[in-house]
């Protein structure tokens, strides 16, 4: 009896973590249509609900209600899992993510390593839905995007690494609660610049958004797909762009902590202040959607491999060294 | 405790088929997904029997890079489109003996592995270095390799250098009139060397790569 009330409580637990993510994941997309419009001096979305608030769940309806077109010469079971891969990915990934120092669904040893695993999972969705497409569009994107989040994922383990020598722990509310005194953003700025642009990359946006570049690719590897699977995709990009600005304003940011530990600051709950470090980043993110032109595919790896890479590795040399000359290791 | 036993068997049981489906399975693009779900399930047991770093370690190495590869190159290839026919077909059974012999000898090995460790109770109080069980075994890992076994830790990293600088030596060919971009030479590019005033002369014309 107790087991099954147990149970019960975890998934509640669940769902009280899953849709509100949802629910903002569909927030997320009018407000990135929102910024994009507003540097492009343009209204955007605004005619569905108060400020067009609602238009995110009209096109939602609109893609429940489209049929479901799966080509003839397609890889059937694999061209239906790879919506089903990317969107679970996105989700399960928010299950170690501490909103505060009491509320994190699962509080687990290696729960950055967890979020790097599932990121780095996700191109799965990708490829899959590329290759079952059997067709030549779809797969030059599935691809480009394989050989790019490869690459930036490298660069990203590299940051981690840097931000974990300051902590000495992989639990990510260790992680937060290390930034007590100092956010890692400061001595590390320019990690989180470089992490700042691999999840761009990452997660596939403008300006690395090759996968889908539609200039070239039609619409990279989501060509084929119609309907609400078309939006599981879209949901679980989303998601992903969210999960991204969580890892940075965890790692980088303080996660939950507040900027100053004094009156006015911290009497706002814990996870408000989680909330607005992810608005802070993903508006950074729509701002550079809006202003920034595509990269060409060899400029990106080159980027990725030639200037990231060890750039990210000196700095781990550097931070390394620092802290052992000022014998700031933690867990001493 | 029950649940526990479930989880595991299921997991097992995943990962035992996936493991035989690899072989089995006529698309060769579909083994390597049987593959990737059997590193996934086989990193769920690390995961269960509390080996977290392992298992983690092994979805990001195994999983996130190398089955990508994996699959990069079977779909690039086009094997896909070769069915893997010689499983079935009884007239070219030449990978059969040979199969059959690296079976036997891995299935030995285990034995011979299991074996130890099953009828020799006090094998665990025989390691040399003790294990500290109130550290997380990221740091209890940390602790021995970089320490005691860091020769040892630092050679097989170059041993995976010098693996790396062989295939980029193997597989680079320098080829002539491509095109490439520089940096450098396109930022210190100024108005001088970039724009030029000519006067053109009518019915000439101008020599422009003069």
């Amino acid at each position: 009896m107790a087991e099954l009330f147990i149970f019960f409580e975890q998934i509640y637990k669940i769902l009280f973590l899953l849709i509100p993510v949802l629910v903002s994941v569909a927030m997320i997309v009018w407000l990135d249509r929102r910024v994009w419009a507003f540097v492009q001096k343009r209204r955007g979305p605004n005619v569905v609900g108060p400020f067009g608030l609602f238009q995110t769940l009209a096109d939602a309806l609109k893609y429940i209600f489209k049929e479901i077109i799966i080509p003839a010469s397609s890889n059937k079971v694999i061209f239906i899992l790879a919506p089903i891969v990317t969107m679970t990915l996105a989700l399960i990934a928010w299950a170690v993510i501490p909103f505060s120092e009491t509320f994190v669904l699962a509080d687990i040893n290696v729960g950055i390593l967890y979020l790097f695993a599932v990121s780095s999972l996700g191109v799965y969705g990708i490829i899959m839905g590329g290759w079952a497409s059997n067709s030549k569009y779809p797969f030059l994107g599935a691809i480009r995007s394989a050989a790019q989040m490869v690459s930036y994922e490298v660069s990203i383990g590299v940051i981690i690494i840097n931000v974990l020598l300051c902590v000495g722990s992989l639990n990510l509310s260790d992680i937060v609660l290390a930034q007590k005194d100092l956010w890692f953003v400061i001595p590390l700025f320019p990690m989180f610049i470089i992490f700042f642009i691999s999840a761009l990359a990452e997660t596939n946006r403008p300006p690395f958004d090759l996968p889908e570049a539609e200039a070239e690719l039609v619409a990279g590897y989501q060509t084929e797909y119609s309907g609400m699977m078309y939006a599981m995709f879209w949901l679980g990009e989303y998601a992903n762009i969210l999960l991204m600005c969580a890892m940075g304003s965890i790692l980088f940011l303080g996660g939950w902590l507040s900027p100053i530990d004094l009156f006015p600051f911290n009497v706002i709950p814990a996870p408000i202040w989680l909330i607005l470090k992810i608005l802070f980043l993903f508006i950074l993110f729509a701002l550079i959607k809006a202003i920034v032109p595509r990269y060409r595919y060899d400029q990106l790896m080159k980027l990725g491999w030639k200037i990231f890479l060890p750039f990210s590795l000196i700095y781990v040399v550097l931070t390394a060294s620092f802290l052992m000359y000022f014998d700031l290791l933690p867990g001493n | 405790m029950i649940a526990h036993a479930i989880v595991f068997y299921i997991f097992s049981l995943i990962a035992i088929v996936s493991a035989i489906m690899v072989t089995v399975s006529k698309n060769t693009v579909n083994s390597v997904f049987f593959l990737i779900l059997d590193f996934i399930s086989i990193s769920c047991l690390f995961i269960m029997i509390g080996a977290e770093f392992l298992g983690m370690i092994m979805l990001i190495v195994y999983v996130g890079a190398v089955a990508v590869l994996f699959l990069f190159v079977v779909m690039m290839l086009n094997v896909a489109q070769q069915k893997n026919e010689w499983f079935n077909s009884s007239g070219r059974s030449s990978h059969i003996p040979v199969g059959l012999l690296v079976s036997i000898i891995i299935f030995f090995e285990l034995i011979i592995v299991i074996g130890g460790w099953k009828y020799k109770p006090d094998l665990l109080d025989s390691i040399a270095i003790e294990i500290n069980t109130d550290l997380t075994n990221t740091q209890s890992l940390g602790s021995v390799i970089y320490t005691d076994y860091i020769h040892l830790f630092q050679l097989s990293g170059m041993v995976l250098l010098v693996a790396m600088i062989g295939a980029i030596v193997l597989t680079f060919r320098q080829r002539s009139g491509v095109k490439r971009q520089s940096y450098f030479k396109q930022i210190s590019r100024d108005r001088k060397d970039g724009i030029e005033l000519v006067d053109v002369e009518n019915n000439k014309g101008v020599k422009i790569d003069a």
